[in-house]
């Protein structure tokens, strides 16, 4: 039963903290940057103001432009459910292990570039041509860096690594090390951030993501916007079970939630902090240098799996 | 003198990484396009050699380990870097290193050979039950990974970086696999290396003023016909 | 009489099919009622093949001999759990596929519907005797006859000359392929070889290492000939392209899972003490097929070609699977082989579902379009809406995307990667992990071509004017079904799994044992589980959840408006990406790979064209071509002219044998 309650609040949490970490990400690049922030709830109001906004669909597209926000955002969600963000074993968890959630993630990805594509329009296809070269530049290197974890904990399924790896508290991997360096390169690239996308440009010859979901308004931009937040905040778990696993609430440990949110929130804060220095720091890449960006991760990525090898840890 | 338990599971760990840290050192310089960077590059692969070392003195209790970790930094990490760049700028080499091969092509040789490695240190690792074990793989590959870059280089400085970043390999190889050489065969393995280096030095004004360029190809045209 | 067979009841169908061709043959005249009565009953016979098949599996294997022509060569049957897959995948492909027959090839002159119901009825005939042989001999005349039958149906359009073309690049390539899976035979089966080489006969030989390695190289390379793997690959996008659309589908669905079929045969039945390289060897050879065919799946402009690339692709990925299988018996962990040839296996169930689906998609455009070229192609969502589903739900699942079909096998193949580590050899443990890389690249390319392919072709504006209209009933109903069964497979996945059992216990003696309807654990759950059908109902629901949430806090109206662009006045079908452009950056990072040339521009027609060129031609096939040339114009010299000088050859061969037999 508190199993249950646990699956509930985190899908919720998750939801609901997206934009609060967005917000937080935007404030903290303002500052870095000399700008006035914007205020951390920006991301809310934002929603609320396109949910309340008329949609308007394209003329000439199918119901594949009309269902696509709200797949990307159940998809999400559903994700929201299964990476232990909050605690570990949640009766979802099962359901997906990483693998399969990566599988999630590319579902969602061929939705919102089937949509792109039903717009007819030059950008469409442009954003379209590029999310897809992205995607299969940085999948293998994603796999690298999961594997390094599997391997290391002898499972694909989240909740175990994390398990694991909270059981082997003062070890420090080598392997992990180079896995974590590559998983942190696909996030940047898997989310549209600097330095393979800009997520602030509406730029047409450097635009990614913006390219694809130029066409939507209103409560659909709203969805796919919500999605991309929640996408984000979802890699960060990710990362955050992979690579600090330390301090996640076994499902149904309602005592340990405390702890475990507080840590989430010091964890999240860093990553955040880290994230919007790295954005300061580097210049968006040109198009064609995005598949050096991930053949560096791919790289790290083997070196990690070779190093587990060599290394035996 | 001995070491809490605790401190010796991290320092083989941290050691580990280091000798990790080698390697994406080596990778690194096979991608890398700029002869700057390449220095700058040496430089950490010397620090890395040198903290190693220290680490590996801490762990063991070697006091001679402190001295070669001492000159490894001062050497390696410092001096030498410090002078191939001051070259750099007075022989004014500017612009990109040429590769022979393309870098993507270079860094798949890489990974086949970082593989080479360890299939031929795998049964040596299982012989040696010390803490640094499976080291020696690594240094093998970092020092098959300058050879290769010496390799795909026409720029007569990243050959000599190869051939420093090949010299810190050995010696990693030496320290892990060995817990450290006799002190007096370090100090004449790093004298050469300084003599080497020295003559190169020599070498590389002298190639100036002949070809009036550091591409190695023109040496192609002194052979005997 | 006795009671009736599993292998009976496979005979049966075999033998409707021999009839129906026959029926068909003599009705041709009649094209509505010939169309209408063969092909359904063809279906009939499909899923009597597949009951057979399904029951093999439970059943003791039952022989049949049937004396011959030649007394001492006897037709030999024999229906195992391993045929009995196969079979299954035979049976239900050619029942979905007879089905959309049926509407397909009524517009056929009947003179053309006469020959074609012959060939099709052949060709189904041949791949069940391949299935079902139980010697060389009888396995090599279904070959034969299945490599004929399906050349005269690549031929089909023989007033083209491309098509010809294809249709003899693939009569050599079968030809050298059958050539080579014979010597490999009686390399097996030695002396026996002359009573036809019973399979039970090859299964008891006793080769030496080298001489086992021979038959493995040698019916490798000639089932990969025919299974369309690098360097032998040429033909396929050639031949299948070229076949009307229900053939392309069997022959990408099922002919090519005969080639895999005949290697598992070889290779885990006749000879079980593998040696250790030819697993690595395998592997090698499927990921670099697979990697090569994804990459060119992505930069063609047919639709037909892309599938054919993507086909080969798809057996490259079936060859990893399998060199892993080979690679873990060969270290005698034959648990982890078992779950390594279920990810084989269920891959090329699938492919045979998801690929025929696609296929005969792509037939539906052309009748509808009238083309396939998918740069006259786009916005058929609009016009063919059922048809453009029916794809969609191929291509995710041929993209590898959960909860459908193509990613249960490709994450029981990653599953399989990760148990590396268990294998005594710590290079090849530590070099596997890199291969799924490979494996993960192949596949989110495979995602890349896809979505070219029904984006280009089925979403955006048209970029052609084309009178489009939906397909027929029939042709509806059979995607339909094939798509129901990408669904079934990928969100029951431990139900076949545990049809597979006795297939994989067949081959390794192990098994995975049975799994859970709802949960797919190979290993343990606490490694790694999947459930796909929590999956679709996990997404159902917050699909549910958001849209009536959204819908009832902030649903207003609608409005239909012109797409905005950024605000670009002009807006024309021109502007959306080209097939090849939607690659570029392919093209441009695997620059070496393309043989791309560019066709100049001329100010009379300022387009500028790429074209593509095939490396294993240019630099494999070509140079061969010369050097036998070459020395074809040196056996020319040979040739005098003169009666005395073929009397000296005469008088010098007669020499060289007396001296020989000295």
């Amino acid at each position: 039963m508190a199993a249950n309650l646990f699956q509930v609040l985190q899908t919720l949490l998750v939801l609901l903290l997206a934009p609060l970490f967005a917000g937080y990400l935007q404030n903290a690049r303002a500052l870095l940057q000399n700008r006035r922030p914007a205020g951390i709830l920006q991301p809310y109001r934002d929603l609320l103001r396109l949910f309340h906004k008329e949609s308007i669909i394209a003329e000439g597209t199918s119901w594949l432009f009309r269902a696509t926000p709200y797949l990307l955002f159940a998809a999400m969600w559903l994700a929201a459910g299964i990476v232990p963000i909050l605690a570990t074993a949640l009766p979802l968890a099962p359901a997906a292990d990483v693998i399969a959630l990566v599988g999630l993630f590319a579902l969602a990805r061929v939705f919102q570039v089937l949509a792109a594509m039903d717009t007819g329009t030059a950008f469409g296809t442009l954003g379209a041509r590029r999310e897809m070269l992205v995607a299969a530049m940085a999948e293998p290197a994603l796999l690298a860096a999961l594997f390094t974890a599997s391997l290391l904990s002898h499972s694909t399924s989240l909740s175990s690594i994390v398990d694991h790896l909270e059981s082997l508290r003062f070890a420090l991997h080598p392997s992990m090390v180079f896995a974590a360096a590559a998983f942190f390169m696909v996030l940047l690239a898997e989310n549209a951030r600097i330095p393979v996308d800009n997520p602030a440009t509406h730029l047409e010859l450097t635009m990614i993501h913006e390219a694809m979901i130029l066409e939507y308004s209103g409560r659909h931009l709203a969805l796919v916007e919500w999605a991309a937040q929640i996408k984000l905040l979802l890699y960060v778990g990710i990362g955050i079970a992979l690579f600090l696993p330390w301090g996640i609430a076994p499902a149904g440990d309602l005592a340990a939630l405390p702890a475990a949110a507080f840590w989430l929130a010091l964890k999240l804060l860093a990553a955040g902090a880290v994230l919007a220095v790295i954005e300061t720091l580097l210049a968006k890449l040109r198009l064609f240098r995005a598949p050096e960006f991930m053949a560096t991760a791919f790289l790290l990525g083997v070196i990690g799996l070779l190093s587990y090898f060599m290394l035996g840890a | 003198m001995l070491v809490s338990a605790h401190i010796a599971v991290w320092g083989t760990s941290l050691l580990k990484l280091l000798a990790a840290m080698l390697l994406l050192i080596g990778f690194a310089m096979l991608a890398q396009r700029r002869l700057l960077t390449l220095i700058h590059l040496l430089a950490w692969q010397g620090f890395v050699l040198a903290l190693g070392t220290a680490l590996v003195a801490l762990l063991t209790g070697q006091t001679e380990l402190w001295y070669s970790a001492a000159l490894s930094l001062g050497l390696k990490a410092l001096l030498i870097p410090a002078v191939l760049h001051r070259l750099l700028r007075r022989l004014k080499v500017r612009g990109d290193v040429e590769a022979v091969i393309n870098i993507p092509t270079t860094l798949l040789l890489g990974i086949v050979l970082v593989i080479f490695a360890f299939s031929l240190a795998a049964p040596i690792s299982a012989l040696t039950g010390t803490i640094t074990r499976g080291m020696v793989g690594i240094a093998l590959a970092a020092v098959l990974l300058s050879f290769l870059m010496m390799i795909t280089r026409r720029k007569a400085i990243s050959q000599v970086v190869g051939f420093l970043a090949m010299d810190n390999g050995l010696f990693f190889a030496a320290t892990s696999a060995t817990l450290g050489m006799p002190m007096i065969v370090e100090l004449g393995v790093a004298l050469d290396a300084l003599i080497g280096f020295v003559i190169l030095g020599i070498f590389f004004f002298q190639m100036r003023e002949t070809f009036d360029s550091m591409d190695l190809s023109h040496l192609e045209r002194i052979r005997e016909e | 009489m006795t009671a009736v067979l599993p292998l009976d009841l496979a005979m049966a169908a075999l033998l409707s099919w021999l009839g129906l061709g026959l029926l068909g043959f003599a009705l041709g005249g009649y094209q509505t009622l010939a169309c209408r009565a063969v092909f359904p009953l063809s279906t009939m016979g499909g899923l009597l093949l597949a009951a057979a098949g399904l029951w093999a599996s439970t059943a003791t294997p039952d022989v049949l001999q049937i004396s011959g022509p030649f007394p001492v060569l006897p037709w030999s049957f024999r229906l195992d759990p391993l045929s009995g897959f196969f079979l299954i995948l035979l049976g239900l492909l050619a029942a979905a596929v007879s089905v959309f027959a049926t509407g397909y090839f009524r517009p056929l002159p009947a003179a053309a519907l006469r020959r074609l119901f012959l060939q099709y009825q052949g060709f189904l005939l041949g791949m069940g005797l391949v299935l079902l042989a139980d010697n060389a001999y009888t396995f090599l005349v279904a070959w034969e006859i299945m490599a004929i039958a399906s050349y005269f149906l690549v031929v089909t359009e023989h007033e083209e000359e491309g098509s010809r073309r294809a249709g003899f690049l693939y009569l050599l390539i079968a030809h050298l392929g059958a050539l080579a899976i014979l010597l490999g035979f009686a390399v097996l089966a030695g002396v026996q070889i002359l009573q036809g080489g019973s399979f039970a006969a090859m299964m008891q030989a006793q080769l030496s290492p080298f001489w086992a390695s021979a038959a493995f190289l040698l019916t490798f390379f000639g089932f990969g000939a025919k299974a369309g793997l690098l360097p032998l690959h040429i033909w396929l996008p050639e031949a299948h392209p070229a076949a009307p659309a229900p053939v392309s589908a069997l022959m990408s669905g099922a002919m090519l899972q005969t080639a895999f079929y005949g290697m598992l045969r070889v290779d885990f039945l006749f000879l079980p003490q593998a040696a250790e390289w030819w697993g690595p060897f395998v592997l090698l050879v499927g990921l670099a097929s697979a990697l090569f065919a994804v990459l060119f799946a992505a930069a063609q402009t047919d639709m037909k070609r892309l599938l054919a690339y993507s086909s080969m692709e798809n057996m490259g990925l079936i060859m990893v699977a399998m060199g892993l299988a080979l690679i873990f018996r060969a270290h005698g962990l034959n648990a982890l082989a078992a779950l390594a040839l279920i990810a084989a296996l269920y891959h090329a169930l699938n492919h045979a579902f998801f690929k025929s689906l696609l296929f005969l998609g792509s037939g539906s455009v052309l009748h509808a379009a009238g083309t396939v070229a998918m740069d006259r192609l786009g916005g058929l969502i609009q016009r063919m809406p059922q048809t453009a589903f029916f794809m969609l739900v191929g291509v995710l699942a041929i993209a590898g995307l959960p909860p459908l079909n193509g990613f249960v096998s490709e994450w029981l193949l990653l599953q399989a990667f990760l148990l590396a580590p268990a294998l005594p050899q710590s290079t090849l443990s530590a070099v596997l992990p890199l291969a799924a890389s490979g494996v993960v690249l192949s596949a989110a390319l495979a995602a890349y071509a896809m979505v070219k392919f029904y984006g280009i072709s089925f979403l955006g504006q048209p970029r052609a004017h084309l009178p489009v209209h939906e397909t027929g009933r029939w042709e509806r109903s059979a995607m339909g079904l094939l798509a129901m069964a990408c669904v079934a497979l990928g969100l029951f996945p431990g139900v076949l799994i545990g049809l597979l059992d006795p297939v994989i216990r067949e081959m390794v003696g192990q098994g995975l044992g049975q799994q859970g309807w709802l949960w797919l654990t190979p290993v343990s759950a606490q490694r790694a589980s999947y459930s796909p059908v929590m999956f679709l109902f996990g997404i159902a629901l917050a699909l549910g959840v958001a849209f009536v949430l959204v819908w009832w806090r902030f649903g207003r109206p609608l409005r239909r408006a012109g797409v905005w662009a950024c605000g670009f006045p002009l807006r024309t079908a021109r502007m959306q990406d080209s097939p090849l452009g939607f690659v570029e950056p392919l093209l441009r990072i695997f620059r070496p790979v393309f043989q791309l040339r560019r066709e100049a521009l001329s100010t009379a027609a300022p387009r500028l064209g790429l074209q593509l060129g095939e490396p294993v031609t240019a630099y494999l096939y070509r140079p061969l071509a010369a050097t036998a040339a070459w020395l074809s114009a040196q056996m020319v010299r040979l040739q005098q002219g003169r009666i005395t000088v073929y009397l000296l050859y005469s008088f010098l061969t007669l020499l060289l044998l007396l001296a020989l037999l000295r």
